[in-house]
């Protein structure tokens, strides 16, 4: 199998989608010619055309409502939104049509197609190239919202969300586009060759929507998180030899809840991590279901991992992150509560 | 103090209630006056289309000029006879909502050319994406008028399930989209739609209205855009019925001279035709659609017309416009004008249409018995509760299930 990093599984889904089905269709701002800003499609309009794969004017309430009116036509679009900071000028076509098409003409139409776009931070972004939306997305009914954390899953989950036949956003998290991020500020990148998940099948397989995976398996802590922050919950429990059970969540909405409650069960002892704000980020939705679900086996209270209730900064992008060290310490909290 | 010219501007309606309305002012071209270009000109021939006003009937209700699609009375009857239901239909669904059978109601009295005869002109496959105003597109269509009412009272056949508001109707057999309450957001949504028909290589096209208050939103500008990048075959309508509400139209227009006007900046054939005449909306329907088809891209019409009744059953327009400005709008009425028409061929007569209007009251009446047999919002059958939990996704996951059981259905 090759090794490939994430924009290059992302490409190999694309391309996968595109080969089977006429009516996939790939497009964005400067999505087209020169293969999206970070080459996620690269070359993909060489090998399909221009009417398959091609640039949109700058308009995100543009490129959300086409897609929506070709999905009505019986097309299946792939939208890419440049920066997920970017994708608030199609919130109307997002929140108030794609996610409801199905529901507000009971099933005569639907929308199904992916918004993908290059999320999170930790590439000294400031405060609009480094944002994590998820939770203005995971509030809305009739969205499926999926962050990939590995070139394995970005492919597999990418196809399978095309292939759901309803919206779905799928966000990328660009820190590790190209290798695995352990959380410490300015390490040098690792690739993605060494890593089990950077093995990726050159044809066309799925990865099920709505299924977390449980990455290391532990007695001491839960922990749940999504994107890079996977990594660096892994790096942090070995830096620590704290023996934390860590769940990649892989699809936000809807959560899998089985498995995030078979955990919290044994172990009785949370952190929940995201990278966006804290306030009713989706960290608290976790932490709410948790405690309905397993108020009885908690030993201590749930830990929130977040960032911080500010735009994300530039210059002071690491006091920001949830970095190894944070995490660690978070580790510690909830294990010796 | 400043020596700056500058002044804020806030533009007013020209008469406020109190004021006694006179539309002199405007300068509206004469019927046969405009001139028609072949459909496959380049937009720039359009420009004093935009400005000027396509009109076919003039005001001895003659059919003249270039513009004039010379349809056949049988087809002029076939108009008029949708037009006067889609009246009909409009009163007794406002007085039934009055008594409380619905939520909700909204109106399209005065604009029932706009919708009739621009489907007539269309393929009845040609899919259109309507605002809440276009009830005459289901008419023209034949859909059934029971199943219409079902949904308007949210009852057991409510092909909605009860889930959008009256008149937000959804036939997608009859190729008419979902309606939604957000302004706008059908503009882009027939590009798409428009584009992907051009991608299969299909001959159907779209078309969508708004009305003039929704051409300030961004959807407006981000449909126009995606038309004139990608030459898409659909047909944008911007219903300029003079109000949004209790905005004038000059509110959105700001100082451009006409709402078409603003089609010819993105390099689209513009048109501005009288939304009051059949015949105009019919011809520059039947010029765009041609346009579409050729593969020349998409036109923007302006229908000129005028709200003859409140935005919804939530407003009261005397609050905020002349009670006589209807009566004194100089484009007159779509139904009367049509009959005249008719009347001045020797094809209709004053009979024929009390009869028209007596058959389509019965109609309308025994249809409402017959849908209010299968229920209404306050006294059911509604559609099952559960359905509520239903399309929400193809398949509910187990968020949905379990609150399915919380409520207990």
């Amino acid at each position: 199998m090759p090794a490939m990093n994430i924009i290059q599984a992302l490409n190999s889904a694309m391309d996968v989608l595109l080969e089977r089905d006429p009516d996939v269709v790939v497009f964005g701002e400067d999505a087209g010619y020169f293969g999206g800003v970070f080459k996620a499609t690269d070359k993909l309009q060489d090998k399909y055309g221009l009417d398959r794969v091609f640039d949109t004017p700058i308009n995100e309430a543009a490129i959300a409502g086409m897609a929506v009116g070709m999905a009505a036509k019986g097309l299946k679009p792939i939208a890419e939104i440049q920066f997920a900071d970017y994708i608030f000028p199609a919130i109307d076509q997002i929140v108030s049509e794609m996610s409801r098409i199905r529901y507000r003409s009971a099933g005569q139409f639907t929308a199904g197609c992916v918004v993908r776009a290059p999320w999170g931070g930790g590439i000294r972004g400031g405060q609009t190239h480094s944002m994590s939306p998820e939770a203005f997305f995971t509030h809305v009914p009739g969205l499926q919202v999926v962050v990939p954390s590995n070139p394995y899953d970005a492919k597999g989950l990418l196809i399978a969300a095309l292939e759901s036949g309803d919206p779905v956003i799928f966000f990328e998290p660009k820190r590790i586009y190209n290798g695995p991020f352990d959380g410490v500020p300015d390490t040098p990148l690792k690739s993605w060759a060494k890593h089990a998940k950077g093995e990726v099948p050159e044809g066309h397989y799925t990865v099920e929507l709505g299924k977390a995976e449980v990455v290391r398996e532990g007695e001491a802590c839960t922990v749940l998180a999504y994107g890079t922050l996977v990594h660096v919950a892994q790096a942090a429990a070995e830096a620590s030899g704290i023996d934390a059970e860590i769940i990649d969540l892989k699809t936000l909405a809807p959560y899998d809840i089985e498995t995030i409650a078979q955990s919290v069960n044994k172990t009785g002892r949370v952190v929940v991590a995201q990278e966006a704000p804290r306030t009713s980020g989706f960290a608290a939705e976790l932490a709410a279901q948790i405690q309905e679900e397993c108020f009885y086996a908690l030993e201590a209270p749930i830990f929130r991992l977040t960032g911080w209730d500010i735009p994300y900064p530039h210059a002071h992008e690491w006091a920001y992150f949830p970095t190894r060290d944070r995490f660690a310490r978070a580790m510690k909290t909830v294990t010796e509560a | 103090m400043s020596n700056g010219q500058s002044r804020f501007h806030v533009p007013t309606p020209p008469y406020r209630p109190g004021d006694e309305p006179d539309f002199t002012h405007l300068d509206l071209q004469k019927a046969g006056a405009a001139p028609r270009p072949d459909p496959a000109v380049g937009w720039e021939e359009t420009r004093d289309l935009a400005t000027g006003l396509v009109g076919v009937l003039d005001h001895n209700h003659q059919a003249v000029g270039a513009w004039n699609p010379e349809l056949s009375a049988e087809v002029l009857r076939e108009g008029l006879s949708h037009m006067v239901l889609t009246r009909i239909y409009d009163e007794r669904m406002l007085k039934l909502q009055r008594q409380g059978k619905m939520s909700f109601y909204m109106k399209s009295t005065g604009e029932e050319a706009v919708a009739v005869a621009a489907a007539m002109a269309l393929k009845p496959t040609d899919m259109v994406f309507p605002s809440y105003r276009q009830q005459g597109i289901l008419f023209a269509r034949g859909r059934n008028i029971v199943d219409m009412m079902c949904h308007c009272i949210s009852n057991s056949r409510d092909n909605l399930k009860g889930r959008q508001l009256p008149v937000h109707y959804t036939w997608a057999e009859g190729s008419f989209f979902t309606i939604s309450g957000n302004l706008g957001t059908q503009f882009p949504q027939a590009a798409g739609y428009a584009m992907a028909c051009a991608y299969k290589g299909e001959d159907q096209i779209a078309a969508s209205w708004i009305g003039d208050g929704t051409t300030a939103e961004g959807d407006f500008h981000a449909g126009l855009t995606l038309a004139s990048t990608y030459r898409a075959p659909v047909i944008f309508n911007v219903v300029n019925n003079q109000w949004a509400i209790s905005s004038n139209q000059n509110i959105a227009r700001g100082d451009a001279p006409t709402f078409a006007a603003k089609g010819l900046g993105y390099g689209l054939a513009s048109i501005r035709a009288d939304g009051n005449d059949f015949l105009a909306v019919y011809a520059a329907t039947q010029w765009a659609a041609e346009r579409a088809r050729q593969g020349k891209g998409a036109t923007l019409l302006e229908l000129f017309t005028y709200r003859g009744d409140a935005h919804s059953t939530s407003d009261d327009p005397t609050k905020y416009r002349p009670k006589t400005e209807y009566d004194r709008w100089p484009l007159g009425d779509p139904i009367e004008r049509l009959k005249q028409h008719l009347i001045g061929m020797d094809e209709w007569d004053e009979d024929r249409h009390a009869k028209l209007e007596e058959q389509m009251t019965a109609l309308v009446v025994k249809s409402y018995k017959e849908a209010e047999s299968h229920g209404t919002l306050h006294e059911g059958p509604l559609s099952p509760t559960e359905s509520i939990f239903e399309d929400v996704y193809a398949k509910p996951d187990w968020r949905l299930r379990r609150q399915r059981q919380d409520l207990g259905v």
